[in-house]
């Protein structure tokens, strides 16, 4: 039970994108800096990301009639 | 065993789902239980989802489920992100169900419930959810670009300039009737207009919150939103019924439409995170929230359908729109059956999350049905009403007339029996002086709602839930206007950049204001018009923008269809050519009647002309002929867009037709854009994530 109550507050964080930071933060991790031995980029603050993100979202068509 | 087991459920399915279809087309004369309407639909549904979708997913499309999606290929961690698929079903979704599935049943209901239902259920399983699903899969093999890219990639440049330019003009008469349909809601309702002025300030609120308050918290400030708007609806009442404060929100329709036009500036202007953004987190968990809410009402109420199965108005003498059940049904209908409009999220965003070809059949396919079912609730809540209470609440004033107590004789005498003191029941009920000529859709919706969720949850409250539902409806109507402004205010920039570059920077402030300025100046004109225009503007603007609707539709079917005969699958071309015929069909005998008929309430031209001749003859009042030269101006207009409309259409069939023609014959053709295979590398861990 309890593990299925997680499992809906997962998925409502994820598709509201309330994980969005999270996520990026993983993928950063995963991607970046993987073979880099000194001055590596650092990560964006969760402000700053938000910030991109939120702003790209809204490049093109997002909603319909 | 198990095999045996599962057919044994499929014919008990197609048994329910024959007998439901059959129940409620055969039905006369008596009420009819709106359970019905659910048992059609979710067996018809199932039938379409488990054997037709699958087999166009297996043999036309050939979905390969080892192939790499550009979301994992691209994988950029922003835009092109493998997402687990309810999720991206969640977020397609939301993107693609706006107020238009709400709208178009409602205003179709004058015909009686079947036309529309049956056109809501089988136009969506063979037609909307098709294209929906065909244009993602064809995004999704070509790095998820956009229709109008594959358009021009697959059929030629003439594909690529008619989607665009349909995309562009789609927009502006969305805007505008959609704009109309809430000051419609509004006018000299001061709870309403509270309300839905609350909403700004609010997703403000929840705008700063999450941008400098606590970044990122996008659930916290959603609740927060949530409260809030729960409350303004709450505080809408207090307001009307304090006599200072409501004279502050009591407005003629005039005055709103300019609000809402100084807002849709405002809105298309300032920093997304601001309004756009937080508005639309609202508008989404509203959305589903409420669509849930009035499913469990139906299932658990069961409420009688009142409205007959055919009214007399299939002659095209409808109070609402003038014009014949065909193809007007199919034109007033579009969102909820099949919507063009949808090919844009369907290409270009969805397939970015998209992780395996298997999920098209669940998100293109599925998503749409589930837009289906929501038309089919608004086309319940509908007809629950008492026809003549229906009737009385969406005739404009210039069709019944001023007075109520003309109005209810006029209305009654169609046979649909209502009194002035039944609507002023009504209206109380509801906390609104008045329900009658509140054209458009979205009070009679609410006032349906109302009573469904009403006897639910108790009678007290019928206005507090009347005006949530009109919150509901406004907040994401405000949501499409607010984000259709700022992509026509792109797609501007865009375009004007080719020639003269300044223009097509985005953050360029000359250029933000004047495109931004442009595209207002562009709905708003058709807005103003359907306000003064005393036979509702509905009439005119609602048709026009089924045609526009279906006219992306068709481009989208056309660049499936010629790609399904490039990819040597002729034998399938049905599969989007028929449906991509039917558009054709209806959308061009809708403009021919639009431009040619000789019933004013129908033809753009007749009217026109009819005004003229009004005007010349001296026999209108002096108001009225102040405003008669704008509305003969308009329909000439109206009557031009269509033409233009259609001859687009046209077009881009014979450009498809002939791509298609020069394959067959061996002749050169635009290659196929798909990107070549590459293997998949995500594993099954993606996909229970």
């Amino acid at each position: 039970m309890l593990s299925k109550i997680k499992a809906a507050w997962r998925l409502l964080r994820r598709l509201s994108g309330d994980d969005a930071y999270e996520r990026y933060l993983e993928h950063y991790a995963h991607h970046h800096n993987v073979d880099c031995l000194h001055a590596c980029d650092r990560p964006l603050s969760k402000k700053d990301f938000f910030k991109q993100w939120q702003d790209e979202k809204w490049h093109g068509v997002k909603r319909c009639c | 065993m198990h095999t045996l087991l599962t057919k044994i459920i499929w014919i008990l399915i197609t048994f329910l789902g024959v007998a439901a279809v059959s129940g409620i087309a055969l039905n006369r004369g008596e009420h009819i239980n709106a359970l019905w309407f659910v048992a059609a639909a979710l067996s018809v549904y199932s039938i379409a989802y488990r054997f037709y979708a699958s087999w166009i997913a297996a043999q036309v499309l050939t979905v390969d489920d080892t192939r790499a999606t550009p979301a994992e290929r691209l994988d950029n961690g922003k835009d092109f992100v493998p997402t687990n698929r309810w999720i991206v079903f969640g977020h397609h979704f939301a993107a693609i169900a706006g107020p238009g599935p709400l709208v178009g049943p409602t205003l179709a209901a004058q015909f009686g419930y079947l036309p529309g239902t049956l056109w809501i259920l089988f136009g969506a399983v063979l037609g909307g959810c098709v294209q929906d699903m065909v244009t993602l899969f064809l995004s999704t093999r070509r790095d998820a670009k956009s229709l109008g890219q594959m358009a021009r990639d697959e059929l030629g440049p003439l594909g690529g300039t008619a989607a665009l330019v349909g995309t562009f003009s789609i927009m502006i008469i969305l805007i505008a009737v959609l704009g109309l349909v809430v000051v419609n809601a509004m006018k000299h309702s001061p709870w309403a207009t509270a309300t839905v002025a609350a909403t700004i300030p609010i997703a403000m609120i929840v705008g700063f919150y999450m941008r400098y308050f606590r970044p990122g918290q996008v659930l916290e400030a959603s609740a927060l939103g949530v409260a809030l708007l729960l409350l303004s609806v709450v505080a809408g009442g207090w307001i009307d019924n304090n006599p200072v404060m409501r004279v502050i929100f009591d407005h003629e329709g005039l005055t709103l439409a300019w609000c809402v036009m100084t807002y849709g500036f405002a809105a298309a202007i300032l920093p997304v995170w601001l309004l756009l953004a937080p508005r639309d987190y609202l508008s989404t968990y509203i959305k589903v929230g409420t669509i849930t809410l009035l499913a469990v009402a139906i299932i658990i109420l069961q409420p009688e359908v009142k409205m007959p199965a055919m009214t007399q108005f299939i002659d095209g003498t409808g109070p609402i729109f003038g014009g014949k059940l065909f193809p007007f049904v199919f034109i007033t209908i579009a969102c909820g059956a099949i919507s063009g409009f949808h090919s844009l999220i369907a290409s270009g965003t969805t397939p970015k999350l998209l992780i395996n070809e298997r999920d098209i059949r669940m998100i293109g396919y599925g998503a749409m049905l589930l837009e289906s079912f929501v038309a089919l609730m608004a086309m319940i809540a509908a007809t629950v009403l008492d026809p003549g209470v229906f009737f009385a609440i969406n005739s404009p004033a210039g069709v019944v007339g001023l007075a109520e107590a003309d109005a209810v004789a006029k209305i009654s005498s169609w046979g649909f029996p209502v009194t002035v003191e039944q609507m002023q029941l009504l209206a109380n009920q509801m906390g609104e002086s008045t329900l009658f000529a509140r054209t458009g859709g979205a009070p009679s919706l609410a006032v349906g709602m109302a009573s469904i969720f009403g006897s639910a949850f108790g009678e007290k409250l019928l206005a507090l839930w009347y005006h949530f539902a009109i919150m509901f409806e406004a907040i994401f109507i405000l949501t499409t206007l607010d984000a259709g402004t700022r992509v026509g205010r792109f797609m501007l920039q865009d375009m004007l950049g080719n020639f003269w570059p300044k223009m097509g920077e985005t953050s360029w402030t000359p250029s933000v204001v004047f495109t931004s300025a442009l595209v207002v100046g562009g709905w708003g004109y058709f807005l103003y018009i359907g306000v003064i225009d005393p036979n509702g503007g509905v009439n005119i603007l609602w048709p026009l923008f089924g045609i526009a609707n279906q006219l992306l539709a068709a481009i989208a079917l056309c660049v499936a269809t010629g790609i399904l005969v490039k990819s040597d699958k002729f034998k399938y071309v049905w599969v989007t050519g028929v449906p991509l015929l039917w558009l054709v069909v209806i959308t061009s005998s809708a403009a021919w009647e639009k431009i040619a008929s000789d019933d004013v309430r129908i033809g753009f031209f007749a009217g026109a002309e009819d005004l003229a001749t009004k005007l010349a003859t001296g026999s209108f009042s002096p108001e009225k002929a102040k405003i008669a030269p704008q509305l003969i101006f308009n329909l000439q207009l109206d009557a031009w867009l269509t033409l233009f409309f259609v001859t687009l259409l046209w077009l881009i069939v014979f450009d498809m037709l002939r791509v298609s023609y020069r394959y067959l014959a061996g002749k050169s053709v635009p290659p196929l854009a798909e990107v070549p295979y590459s293997s998949s590398r995500l594993i099954e861990e993606w996909v229970r994530d």
